[in-house]
């Protein structure tokens, strides 16, 4: 945990792509930011050093007293979302403090978390990848399910944490080691290489990656 | 639907000149070969177009040596040099795909006269 985690929060705009070397190069276009810093933890007082952003546009008469005076005491408006970033140079921010796109360059690589669109109740091809059973050959009406899910008599019970069919998606999911492909300050728009979890305009978090980036299997070519 | 058209403007070309199914076109395109670069040139009659904004490909479709060859460009590559028109067609599909089993004088496809003018 002791790590310097740089953060922003947005809302995920939709997909596209561009072109970068004469390659197509597909991009998921966050709008991130401007976000204000809400409060900032300290080992002193909280225990752990973190910070407080909050994000999005919220009609101030529907905001609560409580948390209308969280935000009063940072000295904002008040804003839709909340997260909170450990890092270890929390103390560098300030309340009030504005942070932008510009957090991030070009070449970085990130971690995005969101909230992946939810599936409802899935089979268990679609949620576990599951291949399923064959298409002829005398398979009846069977054809997308699990097949065995356990043994006989010893156990005499399904094991727990069989994976099985249920519901799918709705749920926080991170995406590892993605590339910023592009900042734009003025719009505060990032351009994330590749896909990110949730639907158009859901909340996206973006951070500094956790794993350096494995180098790369065979190199050019 | 229309959020990223903005961002797409960038990357669209306005040079590309309006062209059909149908029509036969000269493709300049950049190929890179190690550390040089040329253009190569390949002539044919567009089969198809697909997609749409910076998403849009055409495939262009000429029969070489007896062998069809189909090349599928996206329409606002960088690596498009210029795209000339040598010949409007006359067809009546979107998608001729029905070429792919016509051979000589059959797969020929009949030119584009200019509406006279109406008087």
């Amino acid at each position: 945990m002791d790590r310097q985690v740089k953060g922003i929060l947005g809302a995920k705009l939709g997909m596209t792509q561009l072109w970068d070397n004469n390659r197509v190069v597909p991009v998921t276009v966050v709008q991130a930011g401007p976000c204000v810093v809400t409060q900032v933890r300290t080992p002193e007082k909280d225990g752990y050093s973190a910070v407080q952003l909050a994000f999005g546009a919220v009609n101030p008469r529907k905001v609560n007293k409580p948390r209308a005076g969280h935000f009063a005491r940072a000295g904002v408006a008040p804003r839709r979302h909340l997260v909170e970033l450990r890092t270890t140079d929390a103390s560098e921010y300030t309340l009030g403090q504005e942070i932008t796109a510009d957090t991030f360059a070009p070449g970085q690589t990130v971690d995005v978390t969101g909230r992946t669109k939810g599936k409802g109740f899935a089979g268990v091809m679609k949620r576990h990848g599951f291949g399923g059973l064959r298409a002829s050959h005398g398979v009846e009406r069977k054809h997308r399910s699990p097949g065995s899910i356990g043994a006989c008599a010893t156990p005499g019970r399904v094991f727990k944490g069989v994976r099985m069919a249920g519901r799918m998606g709705g749920v926080r999911y991170t995406v590892q080691g993605l590339t910023v492909q592009a900042v734009d300050p003025e719009q505060n728009l990032i351009l994330v290489r590749g896909a990110i979890p949730g639907p158009k305009g859901g909340l996206v978090l973006i951070r500094t990656a956790a794993k350096s980036k494995p180098a790369k299997k065979g190199g050019a070519k | 639907m229309n959020t990223l058209d903005a961002l797409d403007a960038e990357s669209i070309r306005t040079d590309i000149p309006d062209f059909r199914p149908g029509d036969t076109l000269k493709v300049h395109a950049r190929v890179v070969e190690g550390n040089r670069s040329r253009i190569q040139i390949f002539q044919g009659v567009v089969i198809r177009r697909q997609g749409s904004g910076v998403r849009e490909t055409f495939t262009i479709r000429k029969v070489s040596f007896g062998v069809g060859v189909e090349r599928t460009y996206p329409i606002h590559s960088p690596q498009l040099d210029k795209i000339e028109i040598v010949s409007r067609g006359d067809v009546r599909r979107a998608k001729l795909y029905y070429l792919r089993g016509l051979r000589g004088k059959k797969a020929k496809i009949k030119e584009l006269r200019e509406k006279v003018a109406a008087s």
